[in-house]
């Protein structure tokens, strides 16, 4: 599902983000992403929803080389990977219903399926109810189930997710976790960033350590 | 990956004939949003819509006025004479021979003879001169012959071949036509229409500035929504499209505005020159805009705001390319 071949990613009087980055994960796979801040974790994860391209390398995400992808195809590749942000980024006037369904509206979905999906996601994060609600009438962790919902309504096959436990506390983080797990039981590829030791090295998945940009542990598939 | 299958499964299914319903179903659905949009802020819309309305209402009005002077000298045109001054030779009897031969003429509606005698009396009550032209021994005036053309003979090219045709007549010294101001202010209308046509294409590009600016704005502020919608998948086109019908309907309510305070101004302005008209004793009700130019209006108003969101649109949006 996701191949980084000696991938290196620099930043202008930054310095190297990533350095000759080589890994996989296979389809259906649920992987952790840790390591220090700074380490990297926020750079490769935008390296596959095709944020940023690498600088030299090569990542190839579904079958598709993201180096060479032309800019004309970014939006069906995002359309394919779901993302979730620490910070949410859901629209602070839009009810919780119009957040969920906005990638389905950029996919120009038909009413009738919209209405069902946006539903069907909701009712997954147990947010079913709250349609009509605006954001910020809404605790951290409802917020980050709404992006959650965002990430999944369109069933994208592979999910990234940044931080999406950062500020929750130990109770909700492991809630959120429990999300994931029944993403992972349908089959859906996830790759989670999160310096979060304690809720990782609970949870019996493969865990990658990023150092400096470096790749230094890989549990490898448990 | 069996959910990618298949939900890409289900998008394949949608019926080939139904696409363009869904495309125009979507097109519809973003017009009338991004109308929603800027009826939420009726304050800031307005503001807008006023200034371009004000912007093109000027050239617009003013196109309006060098129309109805260019009818009014039409007017004038065909009420134009042609004076013959015959030869001294000429007695009164030839003189009525050829007004006679001359009424016959079929683009000739009426021809006026006015003898020597009538003209001195006229020209010393006139002139105030009426004591020392009695002195006169001998009458040293022309016959003068006033020749009225069919109304349908008001073209100022057309009177002038009515006048040398005249001329070549024996008895004819010269003519003389009465229109060569009417030609002259013709001419200054050609070079205010002119004038006008600058003046507009000068406010056209204002009003692109205007349109652009405001829809930069708005992208400013939606920068944040814009971000989102290109993360889960929107295509820049997508995008794009509620700023350009931003624009368009800018645009679109700009040229109603501008028709508007037209023909508001033209009803104002009416009373007065029907006054004015009735001092001369005729009548003189002022032509409006008409279809043509209303729709020139509207279309090329319309057009402004497409092409200033669109200049707005791809010099402020698609930043968010990969590097
Ligand atoms: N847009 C950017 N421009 C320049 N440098 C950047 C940019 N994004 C990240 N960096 C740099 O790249 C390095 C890796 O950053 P990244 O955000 O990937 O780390 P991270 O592991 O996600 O850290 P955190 O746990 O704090 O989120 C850092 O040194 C950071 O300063
Ligand atoms: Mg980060």
């Amino acid at each position: 599902m996701i191949r980084f071949e000696h991938v290196t990613k620099r930043y202008p009087q930054r310095g190297n983000a990533l350095r000759n980055l080589s890994f996989e994960l296979a389809a259906g796979e649920m992987a952790f992403l840790t390591g220090h801040s700074g380490a990297g974790k926020s750079t490769l994860l935008r390296l596959i929803g095709l944020i940023e391209r690498p600088s030299r390398g090569q990542v190839v995400v579904n079958g598709r080389n993201l180096g060479r992808l032309p800019a004309r195809k970014i939006p069906l590749h995002r359309r394919e990977v779901g993302m979730i942000f620490q910070d949410h980024r859901l629209l602070p006037d839009r009810t919780v219903f119009d957040n969920v369904a906005l990638p389905l509206v950029a996919a120009s979905y038909g009413h009738k399926e919209l209405q069902r999906r946006v539903r069907a996601a909701l009712d997954q994060v147990n947010l079913l109810g709250k349609e009509r609600t605006l954001p910020i009438t809404l605790s951290s962790g409802e917020q980050q189930r709404v992006g959650i919902a965002r990430a999944v309504v369109a069933r994208p096959p592979l999910v990234l997710a940044d931080e999406p436990t950062g500020n929750l506390d130990p109770e909700l983080s492991r809630e959120i976790m429990g999300l994931f797990e029944r993403l992972h039981r349908v089959g859906v590829t996830l790759l989670i960033a999160s310096h979060d030791q304690a809720l990782i090295s609970d949870l019996p998945y493969r865990t990658l350590t990023l150092a400096g940009g470096a790749l230094i542990k890989d549990t490898g598939t448990r | 990956m069996r959910t990618g299958r298949r939900s890409a499964h289900r998008r394949a299914r949608v019926s080939p004939l139904r696409l363009p319903v869904i495309w125009l179903a979507h097109h519809l659905q973003v017009a009338l949003g991004s109308l929603g949009h800027l009826l939420r802020n009726p304050l800031a819309t307005g503001m807008t819509v006023a200034v371009i309305a004000v912007a093109l209402a000027l050239p617009a009005g003013l196109y309006a006025l060098i129309r109805n002077l260019d009818l009014l000298s039409e007017s004038w045109n065909q009420t134009a004479t042609i004076s013959l001054f015959l030869t001294m030779d000429t007695d009164l009897e030839q003189a009525r021979a050829l007004a006679a031969e001359l009424e016959a003429h079929r683009q000739l509606d009426q021809v006026t003879l006015i003898s020597p005698d009538q003209a001195l009396s006229e020209l010393g009550s006139y002139s105030g001169f009426g004591e020392a032209i009695t002195q006169l021994e001998e009458n040293p005036l022309p016959v003068v012959l006033t020749l009225q053309p069919t109304p349908d003979l008001w073209t100022p090219a057309a009177l002038e071949r009515l006048a040398e045709e005249a001329e070549t007549r024996p008895q004819v010294d010269f003519a003389r036509l009465d229109t060569q101001w009417v030609r002259r202010f013709q001419a200054i209308l050609n070079l205010a229409q002119r004038g006008v046509m600058l003046l507009g294409g000068a406010l056209a590009l204002a009003v692109l500035l205007v349109v652009g600016n405001t829809i930069r704005l708005e992208i400013e502020n939606r920068r944040n929504e814009i971000e989102i919608m290109e993360l889960v998948g929107a295509t820049p086109a997508f995008i794009r499209r509620p700023f350009l019908y931003t624009g368009g309907w800018y645009g679109l309510f700009g040229g109603l505005g501008a028709w508007v305070l037209v023909a508001l101004a033209l009803v104002l302005i009416q009373g007065p020159v029907s006054r004015l008209a009735a001092l001369y004793h005729t009548q003189f009700p002022l032509t409006g805009l008409g279809p043509t130019a209303s729709l020139t209006i509207l279309g090329g108003s319309l057009c402004l705001g497409l092409l200033g969101s669109w200049l707005s649109v791809g010099r402020h949006l698609g930043a968010a390319q990969p590097h």
